[in-house]
């Protein structure tokens, strides 16, 4: 990681925001300006391709950016390269899928709008995922979550996706609140706003007899990121805002956002582990037992938090999602599901860069399910009307790729192999048992794989009224031709990085030299 | 020439997948030549390899990060079950010649679940071999919940779930060893030498053991996790169910033998104490095996519905390759991987003659109905093709069943008496249910009722003739069993020094 200090360096650090927001202008001046008078199609393909454009500059200073070793960070305010660098241009890539998802799916006369508050959250994701400061991580999250509450709130003239907004505002706006109260009393405590400088004063404050407001303000934080991953028990506005937003909003939020978070999550984690590189005066501190413990300060009641959550997740989101009849729903608690797989990885992490990548790794490809999960949604529910379960009978036949799309795709979420969501979850599992392989994170991890077994049901009872059960309407549904292409990409790229699991692998260590 | 069994399959599949619809001949005579052809590699590979030991076939680095490689290799257990596959593939192709709908997603699921079947048989290599395994999954649902019968749905379903929960199992079990062992490469060949060095404690393999052996051991129908097989047979069409009862309850117990025992071979070392006559996992898993012998045996005995007679004839038999595994001697051993040949030859013919040439005809499956219906007299190639196939399946001399069942006696008599006295009483119920079946489906005196006599005068109720496909599978099946029962050195001569290496420690 090249951690910058200058205000040069800091702008470089920064193109690839600058290049969306620029973007987002574009798309505005064009849209309202050149465009006024030209047909809805046009202005759709055109703000979203301007979007997609902006999406690849971001991309192109992302790589310029990456590459650099690790230095000391103690008043640094963003970081590039390493699993950064990985979840940045992840982040854009998924930007600009959802973007492209938009052109077969109209819902809104405000094309322009929608491209533009789409790239804006994007910056704030990217900013998200580079922050190493308790203001820009807020900052960040607030530019990200600001623009998915518009986003949800998009399609005017549904009522449920006002109920969805209104909600996830509410909520969002609340668990800001807790986030930004327990980084208050972080920086009373530590009187620093950067990260890796707050774990080093939280770990004298603990190691001189512990802070109890440390606990206080770990839990808060705690509140106010799970909210972000959806993790339970803050994970209540997920199934209506799934439910309710437009579907390319619903896939931006359920793929981009949660990158940004997870990426945030692990930017605490390695900030932790890593307490000790290139911080001299530490070598005078004295311990009376042997070597260093591997979990310091903050971190144990941290690790203790993140298992909770994980393992709650795990269970009440597979069990959940047994029981919805509607598709998004599932897809909401089935993504409560997968963010307590994460979270797993997230408690147990490695001091090598192992536990990250296998983190990457999951959201990025699970990021990019669903976004083809949604988009299927989509289009059988511009077909239908409906995003029921039975709204999905005899796809097979009314669309036979988009029903085979969907079978790769869900397959994939229930981590069937060949495909990609087998080795993102045996990926993170074997990153978890090698950082302890003791009884507790052993359960867990069985834990995490008995409840995947379980998911398989969940996912088959769609697959099941795709394939199996007899049509009520056998009228052919058809899909855009941008729209079909995006998803049959996807498709492609699940089966493809599934057969070739070191791919993606190897490009996310790229970014380490 | 192996490895080909697998891409012919899966590209058989994927040509399936792409065929325009409303051909179903072209798609039929496109799935036998694909079956065909990877029965001839199969068949070429088991000549070429004999007295071969185990081979390479291919060995690539597939993740590099954590060792895993796609390493692909054959020796004696795998070239036999590799060939049993191609039999079972070809017959299953045979036997559903008269399948009308969805014909083509049919045989693409069909040909993916060989696909799958072929690389769980050749995989030396962990995860390889997991995600084989878990391939065979899904199409087992699909080619169930679509094309089934009875209670197809809950069938398919019941089937996905136990066999995911299996190879969850397994995967916890695989990943607690890798972990531990703490290996660069999940070759089972490597991991079987460090097992062996010593890098996985015996406290360890302890507890693992019976996480592998059971995920592995549901699919191979234990008693009591083998509810999933009577009621998945029932369901499935009668190619699945061949497949199911031929191969895929082979995959549980090539899994058990292969993972299980090559990786962990202290798990089944004594505990130290014993508990009513129960001293390690091995005691137990012989005592589950021995019930389900019996168990099976006694349930089937008791079925009104032809399938389901067959599928707990499957449970009976299927215990005896566990429980040949459990006598951990060469000569049981050797006969529970000739039971999986046999079995799976066997039960395949079994579920043809039930599943396709009488129900097919008849649409019910009920022995009380069957009885009056006379097809002794109306179908005599059904009832003696089922007379061939039910003394297989008794294990009378002269057929392969006799002698796989005697090697797993004798070596269980080796190990532990009581267990062969016990599976001799599944033995001999065996005779009974076979018999009873065959005499109340085929040769039963009973009197038809006024309805069948009446459907019959009205209707000039004729049965549609038997076909080649059918006779071609049949003639095939039984010719097999026949000639392994009379020749059992053909197959004995390649399994045995694979199971010698094999208990000797895999990493020879």
């Amino acid at each position: 990681m090249n951690y910058p200090s200058l205000y040069s360096d800091l702008f470089r650090a920064t193109l690839p925001e600058t290049a969306l927001e620029i973007g987002a202008l574009l798309v505005l001046v064009v849209d309202l300006g050149l465009l006024r008078k030209a047909a809805l199609k046009t202005r759709v393909a055109s703000a979203s391709l301007l979007g997609v454009a902006g999406c690849v500059f971001a991309l192109w200073f992302v790589s310029l950016a990456g590459a650099a070793g690790l230095s000391s960070g103690d008043e640094l305010l963003i970081a590039t390269g390493g699993y950064i660098g990985a979840a940045q241009s992840g982040i854009l890539v998924l930007t600009a899928l959802t973007l492209l998802l938009l052109i077969g799916s109209i819902f809104t006369r405000h094309a322009g709008e929608y491209v533009a508050v789409v790239l804006m959250a994007a910056a704030g994701g990217l900013l998200v995922a580079s922050a190493q400061d308790l203001l820009v991580i807020f900052v960040g999250l607030e530019l990200l979550s600001l623009g998915l509450y518009i986003l949800t709130a998009f399609a005017k003239h549904s009522g449920k996706s006002a109920e969805a907004a209104m909600k996830y505002y509410l909520f969002g706006g609340m668990s800001a609140a807790f986030l930004l109260f327990g980084f208050s009393y972080l920086y009373g405590i530590t009187g620093s706003t950067n990260l890796h400088k707050i774990l080093l004063s939280a770990f004298y404050a603990s190691a001189s007899g512990g802070a109890p407001l440390l606990y206080v303000a770990l839990v808060l934080i705690a509140a106010g990121l799970g909210f972000k991953v959806a993790a339970v028990p803050f994970h209540f506005w997920a199934p209506d805002t799934y439910e309710g937003a437009p579907a390319p909003a619903a896939a931006f939020i359920a793929s981009v956002s949660k990158v940004a978070s997870f990426a945030l999550l692990i930017s605490l984690s390695t900030a932790g582990v890593h307490l000790f590189d290139g911080v001299h005066e530490l070598r005078f501190v004295a311990f009376n037992n042997g070597p260093l413990p591997r979990y310091l300060g903050i971190l144990i009641p941290w690790m203790l938090i993140l298992t909770v959550l994980s393992a709650a997740s795990m269970v009440l989101g597979n069990l959940a999602a047994l029981a919805q009849t509607s598709v998004r729903r599932l897809l909401a608690y089935s993504a409560v599901a997968h963010a307590g797989y994460i979270l797993l990885g997230l408690a147990y992490f490695s001091h090598s860069a192992a536990s990250a990548n296998a983190i990457l790794y999951y959201i990025l490809t699970y990021g990019l399910t669903t976004i083809g999960a949604f988009g299927v949604v989509s289009v059988v529910e511009r077909a239908t009307g409906s995003d029921r379960l039975d709204a999905f009978l005899g796809l097979h036949k009314r669309n036979p790729l988009l029903a085979a799309v969907l079978l790769v795709l869900f397959l994939s979420l229930a981590g069937i192999p060949p495909l990609v969501g087998f080795w993102a979850k045996f990926n993170l599992f074997a990153a978890v048992l090698g950082v302890s392989a003791g009884p507790v994170p052993f359960a867990l991890v069985a834990l995490a794989i008995a409840m995947s077994a379980v998911s398989l049901y969940y996912y088959l009872q769609v697959l099941k009224r795709a394939y199996v059960l007899p049509a009520i309407d056998e009228s052919p549904i058809k899909a855009h031709p941008v729209t079909l292409i995006v998803l049959l990409a996807i498709a492609a790229a699940v089966v493809l990085l599934g057969c070739f699991p070191s791919l993606l692998q190897n490009w996310i260590a790229s970014f380490y030299r | 020439m192996l490895a080909w069994t697998i891409y012919l399959s899966f590209a058989g599949a994927l040509v399936q997948a792409l065929l325009p619809k409303g051909r179903p001949g072209l798609s039929r005579w496109l799935a036998l030549a694909f079956a065909v052809l990877g029965l001839l590699h199969a068949l070429g590979g088991f000549v070429a390899g004999m007295g071969q030991g185990r081979q390479i076939i291919v060995d690539l680095p597939w993740v590099p990060t954590m060792g895993i490689h796609y390493l692909l290799a054959a020796d004696g257990i795998s070239r036999v079950l590799v060939l049993l596959t191609g039999l079972a593939a070809v017959a299953g192709i045979l036997f559903s010649w008269n399948v009308e709908l969805r014909t083509n997603e049919f045989f693409a699921f069909y040909l993916a679940l060989i696909g799958g079947v072929y690389g769980v048989f050749l995989s030396f290599d962990l995860f390889l071999l997991f995600v084989f395994y878990e391939i065979a999954i899904v199409p087992k649902y699909f080619l169930i919940a679509i094309w089934g019968s009875t209670r197809r749905e809950y069938g398919a379903m019941k089937l996905a779930l136990y066999s995911f929960v299996g190879s969850a199992m397994v995967l916890i079990g695989l990943l607690a060893a890798y972990t531990t062992a703490g290996s660069h490469s999940t070759s089972l060949i490597d991991l079987a030498a460090c097992a062996h060095a010593g890098a996985l404690p015996i406290s360890f393999q302890m507890w693992c053991f019976p996480l592998v052996f059971t995920g592995f051991a549901i699919l191979a129908g234990m008693w009591p996790f083998h509810t999933w097989a009577p009621t998945g047979h029932v369901a499935a069409p009668t190619a699945a169910s061949m497949l199911l009862a031929g191969v895929v309850m082979k995959l549980g117990a090539y899994g058990c033998l292969r993972v299980g025992i090559g990786l962990f071979p202290h798990g089944l070392d004594p505990w130290g104490f014993s508990f009513v006559g129960i001293g390690s996992w091995r005691d137990v898993f012989a005592l589950l095996a021995v019930i389900g012998i019996v168990y099976g045996a006694l349930v089937a005995l008791a079925q009104t519905d032809f399938k389901f007679v067959i599928g707990y004839s499957s449970v009976s038999h299927m215990g005896f390759v566990l429980l040949g595994l459990m006598t951990l001697n060469q000569i049981g051993v050797t006969g529970a991987v000739l039971q999986m040949f046999s079995h799976g030859i066997i039960a395949g013919l079994l579920f043809a003659i039930v599943g396709r040439i009488v129900y097919d005809r008849t649409h019910t499956r009920q022995l009380a109905e069957l009885e009056a219906m006379h097809l002794g007299k109306r179908l005599p190639f059904a009832a003696w093709s089922f007379v061939i196939a039910g003394m297989a399946s008794m294990g009378l001399p002269g057929f392969s069943g006799f002698v796989a069942e005697l090697q797993v006696l004798v070596g269980a008599w080796i190990a532990k008496p009581w267990w062969t006295i016990a599976a001799g009483v599944g033995i001999v119920i065996g005779v009974a249910y076979t018999w009873r079946a065959l005499q109340k489906a085929f040769f039963s005196d009973a009197l038809p009722t006024a309805h069948a006599l009446e459907q019959e005068h009205n209707h000039d109720h004729q049965f549609a003739a038997i076909t080649w496909p059918e006779v071609t599978g049949v003639v095939m099946l039984a010719s097999v069993s026949l000639f392994v029962g009379l020749y059992p050195r053909i197959l004995l001569d390649t399994i045995e020094p694979a199971v010698k290496a094999l208990l000797a420690g895999g990493g020879q």
